[in-house]
């Protein structure tokens, strides 16, 4: 291995088990005696040192895939993909979190991986504190956190705050400070998973511009995002994952573009409802709406208890990751639907001023107070028809926001011929 | 490729695949010893943070034992001390060691699931968090080893040069409690059901072992089986220690302690080991 390889991957793989319920509950015979044959089946594993796994059968799912790949010192490399496609997992494995199984990766200096911003942060203790107890975390020396206090405090705008436990911060304040315990490592590879995704849009673009300087000195970064914008910025290369397997591994602009296109247009999704937490069932665009510039998005959720509110949240992205509108029932206009368990929130927006084209559709569900489930680019959609305009620029040169505007001669004064009062006479 | 892991550059290489984290484990300890020592002060800051609350609690918990103990053995079961030795200073020189043991044994088998969001998104050797646990029980131990030595002056009672021994003894309280714990904590991941199994063995522990009573009481036909209990070597060591040679010295439950107490601690160790690499993904 060339001593310029900062990582090395050789047909890594990371297998889960994963458990199916097969039956559904008809009678209490049937229930017991498959209690009975699953309460067999975990002593069984139990006296052969296996995990439990919950259901009735047990299935093998490859979320890592004969990965191979190579990453140069000092490349800045985007992985991209759908959720599901082993990004995470990727990341995992790479920060020696989970072991693979089966597979070889081979890695040249210091890891510091940022899979979440203030991992280990603990509300009691102080902000002083936890800058110490999170550098720890994240690998930092004691004398490499002293050396560097000064520039953390002042990169996250909490000097005043500092001996106060964070348990009082505001939301913002946290994610401010613990990002910026992050930013300060200095290892010779940084992997970091979407955690640009949390804190105001002006720290986001502190941290984004922060990170850009941690590529340019020359160090190797793995950058997880959904921020195809994000991606674009920073990444020099990019690695498409789908379904565990690499689809491809080249320049950011290229595995972004591929990317779009292999996010197929669809109008409805449906998902597996997790029974501990709200969750959506369904998504349905309606697609004729669509065409004629308008949105109508039902979503489907089914909680284990009812929501006191349920609130639904949209956002449409552009295909290169810029989020062009978004909506919830927390600040736009919402009736109906109150202390229910299970239901459809309906949103509609008519006449849409955006700009025709492909965009994504990312889903929320929550209650007044917090968000539950969220589903990122999930749909890729057409918005208005897809004629084509040959003397309309892309959007990515004129924006994503469709408003007609008229153009006149300032000598003929607008629109009207027969508009001569205003004309100064020859 | 050409294999030269070592090419004498600074950086080391590293090389991960399947069951490859047996090789640089205890290197890889050290190097996060600094890790061990943060998330011990983390265990006791947060532990004394309201500090009146913090220490009050270790003050209180030893001295309701220690009263509710010696009426109940002393007074109601009419048991003997040994020697000379006032009823609640023997009570005391023997829940000091049982207390160290049972909240270690506690505090760590339930560590790994309260790190949990740590074990998730980060990567050290794992045998770091129930390690670390042990601070906390060692201090409270440290403040309850005050008391014991205000009721001692309060009887009156000097120990003698027996007691400079006794740091040994603490230091194999807490490895006889550590290999136990590390087998219970990974049960507990693997097995969530465990952790209803740990304080009904505590209870059952608390009054199996000597620490009302003095294992003098124990009939000689029996105190060999006794003993097999290896809390019972450690309360006898400490004793000794303390007590200024009023208790016997028992070769035999010192010598059993001490091969459990290494057996345990193998068992403990390969065992978390061995699990280790899937606490991840189990967590």
């Amino acid at each position: 291995m060339s001593s310029d390889v900062a990582i090395r991957a050789e047909g890594l793989g990371k297998k889960y088990l994963i458990g199916h319920e097969t039956e559904s509950y008809t009678a209490l015979r049937d229930v017991v005696s498959r209690r009975a044959r699953r309460f067999g089946r975990s002593v069984i594993d139990m006296a052969r040192g296996r995990p439990n796994v919950a259901g009735d059968h047990v299935e093998e799912f490859w979320a890592l895939d004969h990965v191979d790949f190579e990453i140069a010192r000092g490349d800045v490399v985007g992985i991209i993909g759908r959720n599901g496609a082993g990004k995470s997992t990727l990341l995992k494995v790479l920060s020696r979190i989970t072991e693979p199984s089966s597979g070889r990766l081979e890695i040249r200096g210091r890891v510091a991986s940022l899979l979440e911003v203030g991992t280990g942060f603990h509300p009691e203790l102080t902000g002083r504190e936890n800058i110490y107890l999170n550098g720890a975390i994240l690998g930092m020396s004691r004398g490499e956190i002293k050396r560097k206090f000064d520039d953390i405090v002042a990169f996250a705008e909490v000097d005043r705050f500092l001996d106060t436990p964070v348990k009082r911060y505001s939301s913002g304040m946290y994610v401010r400070l613990a990002f910026s315990v992050a930013a300060h490592l200095e290892p010779e590879i940084l992997v970091v998973d979407e955690v640009l995704a949390v804190g105001d849009a002006e720290f986001q673009k502190k941290c984004l511009g922060k990170m850009g300087e941690v590529a340019g000195q020359g160090r190797t970064v793995l950058f997880v995002s959904h921020n195809m914008g994000a991606v674009r910025q920073l990444c020099t290369r990019g690695i498409l994952l789908a379904k565990g397997k690499v689809i491809a591994d080249t320049d950011a602009d290229s595995a972004i573009a591929l990317y779009s296109s292999t996010v197929q247009e669809a109008y409805g999704i449906s998902f597996e409802a997790r029974p501990d937490k709200p969750s959506i069932t369904a998504i349905r665009i309606d697609e004729v709406a669509l065409r004629h510039g308008s949105l109508h998005v039902e979503i489907d959720f089914t909680a284990p208890g009812p929501l006191e509110i349920p609130i639904g949240g949209l956002v449409l992205r552009s295909v290169s990751g810029e989020a062009v509108w978004g909506s919830n029932g927390r600040f736009h206009q919402r009736s109906g639907g109150d202390g229910v368990a299970t239901g459809t929130l309906i949103c509609e927006a008519r006449d849409l001023p955006i700009a025709r084209g492909q965009y994504l559709v990312s889903v929320w569900l929550g209650d007044w107070y917090e968000d539950h489930d969220g589903r990122l680019d999930v749909l890729s959609i057409q918005f208005g028809d897809d004629r084509v305009d040959p003397l309309r620029p892309p959007a990515s040169v004129i924006g994503h926001v469709e408003w007609p505007a008229t153009w006149s001669d300032a000598q003929r004064g607008p629109t009207s011929k027969e508009d001569n009062a205003f004309t100064p006479s020859a | 490729m050409t294999a030269s892991p070592t090419t004498g550059q600074s950086e080391r290489l590293l090389i991960i695949a399947p069951g490859r984290s047996e090789r640089n484990y205890w290197l890889d300890l050290w190097a996060y010893r600094e890790l061990l020592a943060i998330l011990a002060w983390r265990d006791l800051a947060v532990r004394y943070k309201q500090t009146f609350i913090g220490v009050a609690w270790s003050v209180v918990r030893p001295l309701l034992t220690l009263v509710i103990f010696t009426i109940l053995f002393s007074r109601v079961a009419k048991l003997p001390s040994v020697g000379t030795t006032p009823y609640p200073v023997m009570v005391l020189a023997g829940l000091l060691p049982w207390t160290l043991f049972s909240s270690i044994l506690n505090e760590a088998a339930n560590s790994l699931i309260t790190n949990a969001n740590l074990i998730g998104k980060v990567y050290f050797p794992r045998l770091i968090i129930p390690t670390a646990t042990t601070a906390v029980a060692f201090v409270d131990f440290l403040i309850a080893f005050v008391i014991l030595l205000a009721l001692m002056l309060w009887f009156g009672f000097a120990p003698d040069w027996r007691i400079a021994l006794l740091p040994a003894f603490v230091l194999l309280g807490i490895l006889t409690a550590l290999g136990p714990a590390l087998i219970m904590t990974t049960m507990n991941v693997k097995y969530r059901d465990f952790r209803y199994v740990l304080p009904f063995v505590m209870q059952f522990g608390l009054y199996v072992s000597p620490v009302g009573f003095s294992s003098a009481v124990i009939p000689d036909a029996w105190r060999l089986l006794y003993s097999f209990n290896p809390v019972v070597g450690v309360i006898d060591g400490f004793r000794w220690c303390v007590l200024g040679g009023q208790a016997p010295f028992y070769w035999q439950s010192f010598t059993i302690a001490i091969v459990e107490t290494i057996v345990f601690l193998w068992i403990g160790v390969r065992y978390f080991r061995s699990a280790e690499r899937t606490f991840a993904d189990l967590i």
